[in-house]
């Protein structure tokens, strides 16, 4: 195995890494807010991408991921106001069960609005097999598109939540909700924002990876599970360490095939997922004093 | 067992020699493979209504248990053996009888294990694969509990869809029938629909006693107190732990259970048994029935069931459970039917005629 | 909706056909994949089935008998096949049932096929559904058999010993990989790198990575899925430039245009439909592919696609055994066996009582993929695969 062959394979770890990552960020500022897993986080990237393709035959490409993103955003609220909003303190289990409901129900609205078939936009810069080449390893130019913008949205949520106002609202609402309202802090807007904010960075990451896979009503539910995995390895609720922990389980899949045949690569990372659930639920990066206090039974 | 447990008991025994007896005056003994279906179905249900209901365990992958059972049994009684006959364990198999010789769908010969050693077999494997899971799962609570049993579901679909010797995607074909009783066959043949009705029915009633029996003994009082206030269970000394493990074995056994019977019935069995949306459909199907409600989830699972192969929700049956589970947990957490629903709407009655006429 | 339609043209039917001439209405049930993880076949093979029972109702039915349809969604799940199966023969009374989309669904109900005599005429492309025969069995797609063989056969005329075979985690991946397997070990050929992928794989540059690591000098992608132009690209993307062999499961423009510019040059054995525009006007298939292509088209507003021939070509065999034999179970299966010369759109189908699919390796044609378009593969020398020659 030449070193080129094995960076190779680092770089096809890392890009499903960035796949993965971005989507447990999208958990993870859910649960900040709320407390709940929402289930539901795959579909607002598989909505992003096919929003965007049927935008795209009207308007430039810019412009159809923009809007892509907006719509996305906007279905986002939509959900958070019907169906979670006026819940009155529900039970975890409760809430999980209304997520899957709510994933099961986009998924099939998905269905019936697109058809089973599949979708994918245009790569951004170049084509299918256009690739950049260093030595021996090759790189698609969309998975740098693809790592550029996962870096540039975990940039943007750590100012956000560290420096601006409404993300140190957002911040308060989680840590105790009612402590918050008592300062004068908007917590049901707080948590429509939060996603708001998961919705719409799930639809950009949709939109940007659709050209090296593609989209289908149901490419939601695998990135679920996978995306769950990488926010509990990084810790829950954390971006930065969720990006560190999606590429360390991208890596462990793409290395995996070296041993085990092809097939067996999701195993891989649902034992990953088991075996941090039952040792390390705070994750890899987290702080399991902190993890506990998250536990809203 | 008191005159309020075994009243509705009995009436179940005689619905269900009532609903064939109709189904066979009314020409439409048809139904019956629709309805024998679902009665295999109920067992996972019941099981699970004990696991969520009573002891307060989410569980997101329990078709993984169901689908256990169904693909070791369907393995052992179609694994052809006659290429290594001459192993010693082969040898000792056929001398204790566990083996059946005869012919593959090509003429060739063919020693399989025989059907109640594959499914003595397949119930403990789940026993053991359910004691390792549980054992450290159930220590996690709520979202983590939640996602856990989903990946076991997730792990148990993965390796029977890329496992070449369990069929992969096409899965186990031509599973024989399942000889329970010198007479009686669990196999899809039409000829024995009605016995297969009643073998599965009569396995659903023969649960539903034990199930009551152990929701009213000191274990399910046990499993009640930390559904309740775990803490509270632990400080009046009850082995949170073992007794929540125990349900979770029980639970999958009656799946896998479930998983047995059905694959004989239909002489096959595929991943789809194993998939999460199945998982899914079980929690909807007991939180629609109440969540600690077995006749509820019963009522419901065979419903929905039975409607969904027949194929009355079209393609939308995923977004039939899906739908149905999301209105029923937004606007009645409780359930659908609720143990105590008819208090309710008597209250809601006689509060009515109470009032003064205007 | 559509059962409704039926009722309403049987109910006309019935009433303007005279006393005379009012023929019953015959039962066909189809179990298809409609959803699910196949729908890339079952949903082009729904529509197909809808597009030809309305258009043969408009001219009063197969051979005067109106047609009630009865479509099921299996999504591709065994037990709905089996209890639909059960559901159409014994209670419906079908007299054929057309499907299901997926061998391993097939498999599951032959024997409740044969048990309940019932004409079961599969999409499915295993060939354990025709061997060991049923009586009342039938398939339409192209055997695994030949494709793999025209495929390797080709790889070896041209030089290449060390070949790379991927498959996706299907059953028809997997009836595929073991028919290469068979077959190349034959023709002496090695295989020097075998990884299964699933079919929801995002990224396969691990899979193409390896490929390369085993120095292939061509590798076999078989897939029915649309995964298989993810392998494409990313064979392209890592600089894997070796001749890519496909399956007949390529058979869909879709795949083309998800795999871009990585498409071009692929090699795979197909069914004429696909280059139906360029056939010459003398060929036995041409007017049956462009009547299919054009209808489809022009109803569905999608590229046709071969999944969806095979139901047509179901549909054919169907009318052509009650054309001969009327509607007499027994007597419609024996004809069907007779038939000889079926112009469809896989191939040219003869039936025999040992051969239930009726196609040999000359139904398929060598393709590939010029400026994003399916095109018959030129060969500078040889002309081996020519168009079949009429009987």
């Amino acid at each position: 195995m030449t070193i080129a062959l094995l960076l190779q394979y680092l770089v096809a770890g890392v890009t499903y890494g960035a796949i993965y990552a971005i989507v447990a960020i999208g958990f993870g500022i859910v649960y900040n807010a709320t407390g709940i897993i929402n289930f539901a986080q795959g579909e607002f990237v598989m909505l992003g991408g096919m929003i965007a393709v049927s935008l795209q035959a009207f308007v430039p490409l810019p412009v159809a991921v923009l809007l892509a993103v907006l719509v996305t955003m906007g279905v986002g609220a939509l959900v958070e106001i019907l169906f979670i909003r006026w819940l009155d303190r529900p039970t975890v289990l409760r809430m999980i069960v209304i997520t899957i409901g709510l994933s099961i129900g986009m998924r099939e609205l998905a269905l019936l609005v697109w058809g089973e078939g599949v979708r994918s936009l245009p790569y951004f810069t170049g084509d299918a097999v256009s690739a950049l080449s260093v030595g021996d390893v090759h790189v698609s130019p969309q998975v740098l598109w693809v790592l550029g913008t996962v870096g540039v949205i975990v940039a943007f949520l750590v100012l956000f939540f560290g420096r601006t106002r409404l993300g140190r609202q957002m911040r308060a609402c989680a840590a105790n909700r009612d402590a918050a309202r008592l300062c004068g802090i908007d917590a049901k807007g707080m948590v429509t924002l939060s996603f708001v904010l998961a919705a719409g960075i799930g639809a950009l990451a949709g939109c940007v990876v659709s050209p090296i896979t593609y989209v289908q009503y149901d490419s939601g539910t695998n990135l679920a599970i996978k995306g769950f995995t990488v926010a509990v390895l990084g810790g829950l609720g954390n971006s930065a360490a969720a990006l560190g922990g999606g590429i360390i389980l991208g890596v462990i899949e793409s290395l995996s095939i070296l041993v085990l045949p092809a097939a067996y690569k999701d195993v891989v990372a649902i034992a990953i997922l088991l075996a941090i659930l039952v040792f390390r639920p705070a994750g890899v990066f987290g702080n399991a004093a902190t993890a506990r206090l998250k536990e809203h039974v | 067992m008191s005159r309020t447990r075994a009243l509705p008991l009995a009436v179940f025994a005689a619905l269900i020699v009532v609903v064939q007896l109709a189904t066979g005056i009314a020409d439409k003994s048809q139904y019956l493979t629709q309805l024998t279906m679902a009665g295999y179905y109920s067992l996972p249900i019941l099981g699970l209504t004990l696991l969520m209901g009573y002891a307060g365990q989410i569980s997101i992958g329990h078709a993984g248990f169901f689908a256990i059972g169904g693909y070791v049994s369907g393995f052992l009684t179609t694994g052809n053996l006659t290429g290594l006959s001459d192993r010693w364990w082969v040898r000792a198999l056929a001398r204790l009888h566990l083996l059946a010789s005869g012919q593959d769908a090509f003429d060739s010969p063919s020693l399989v294990v025989r059907a109640w050693p594959a499914c003595i077999a397949a119930l403990l494997v789940t026993v053991v694969v359910a004691y390792l899971i549980g054992k450290p799962v159930l220590r996690l609570k709520g979202h983590f509990l939640a996602m856990a049993t989903l990946g076991f579901g997730t792990i148990v679909y993965r390796l029977v869809l890329g496992t070449s010797a369990l069929g992969a995607a096409d899965g186990i074909s031509d599973i024989p029938a399942f000889h329970l009783l010198p007479g009686l066959d669990v196999s899809g043949k039409s000829a024995l629909r009605v016995s297969n009705y009643y073998v599965a029915w009569g396995l659903v009633l023969v649960t539903v006693i034990l199930l009551g029996n152990l929701i009213h003994s000191r274990i399910g009082r046990a499993m009640r107190a930390i559904h309740g206030a775990e803490e509270a269970a632990t400080a009046s000394g009850i082995d949170t732990q073992d007794t929540k493990l125990k349900m979770f074995v029980l639970s999958a056994v009656l799946a896998a259970l479930g998983g047995v019977f059905l694959t004989h019935y239909n002489g096959g069995i595929g991943p789809s048994e194993a998939s999460i949306m199945k998982s899914v459909r079980m929690v909807s199907i007991v939180a629609i029935g109440g969540m600690a409600n077995l006749w509820g989830a019963l009522i419901m699972g065979v419903l929905l069931n039975f409607l969904s192969m027949r194929g009355s929700f079209g393609s939308y049956d995923d977004a039939v459970f899906g739908g149905i589970l999301l209105l029923i947990m937004l606007f009645s957490p409780q359930g659908l039917l609720r143990a105590d629903l008819g208090r309710r709407l008597l209250r809601l009655i006689s509060r009515r005629r109470k009032e003064p006429a205007t | 909706m559509n059962r409704v339609l039926n009722w309403i043209v049987l109910s006309a039917a019935l009433f303007f056909a005279g006393p005379a001439t009012a023929k019953e209405a015959i039962k066909i049930g189809a179990i298809l994949s409609v959803t699910g993880p196949a729908a890339n076949l079952g949903g082009p093979e729904a529509r197909t089935m809808q597009m030809l029972v309305d258009e043969a109702n408009k001219k009063g039915g197969i051979a005067g008998h109106p047609i009630e349809l009865f479509l099921k969604d299996s999504g591709s799940s065994p037990e709905k096949a089996i209890s639909f199966a059960k559901k159409l023969i014994e209670e419906d009374k079908v007299f054929a049932i057309i499907g299901p989309s997926t061998s391993g669904e097939t498999l599951k109900i032959k024997g409740i096929a044969e048990e309940g005599k019932t004409l079961l005429i599969s999409c499915a492309a295993a060939e354990a559904i025709v061997k060991p025969i049923g009586k009342w069995v039938f398939k339409t797609p192209q055997n695994d058999s030949h494709a793999a063989r025209k495929i390797l056969e080709h790889i070896k005329k041209a030089g290449l010993t060390k070949i790379g075979l991927v498959s996706s985690n299907t059953g028809f991946g997997k009836a595929g990989k073991e028919q290469v397997e068979k077959v190349a070990k034959e023709l002496g050929l090695e295989i020097v790198a075998n990884e299964v992928y699933e079919k929801e794989a995002t990224d396969l540059t691990a899979v193409a990575t390896k490929l390369k690591a085993a120095g292939v000098q061509a590798f076999i992608n078989w897939s029915i899925e649309p995964a298989q132009a993810i392998v494409l690209k990313n064979a392209r993307q890592i600089g894997l430039n070796v001749p890519i062999y496909q399956s007949h499961g390529f058979g869909n423009i879709q795949y083309v245009k998800a795999a871009g510019p990585a498409a071009e040059g692929v090699i795979f054995p197909a069914g004429r439909l696909l280059v139906a525009d360029s056939l010459p006007a003398s060929h036995p298939q041409k007017a049956v592919l462009m009547k299919y292509k054009k209808d489809y088209e022009a109803k569905f507003k999608e590229d046709v696609s071969t999944f969806g021939g095979h139901v047509y070509d179901a549909f054919l065999m169907l009318t052509k055994a009650v054309e001969a034999a009327g509607t007499d179970r027994e007597k419609a299966r024996e004809a069907l066996e007779g038939v000889q010369g079926l112009v469809g759109t896989a191939g040219v189908f003869n039936f025999s009582a040992q051969d239930h699919n009726g196609l040999k390796a000359d139904a398929f044609e060598m393709l590939t993929v010029k400026n994003g378009q399916f095109v018959v593969l030129q060969e500078g020398v040889d002309k081996k695969d020519a168009p079949a020659k009429k009987k």
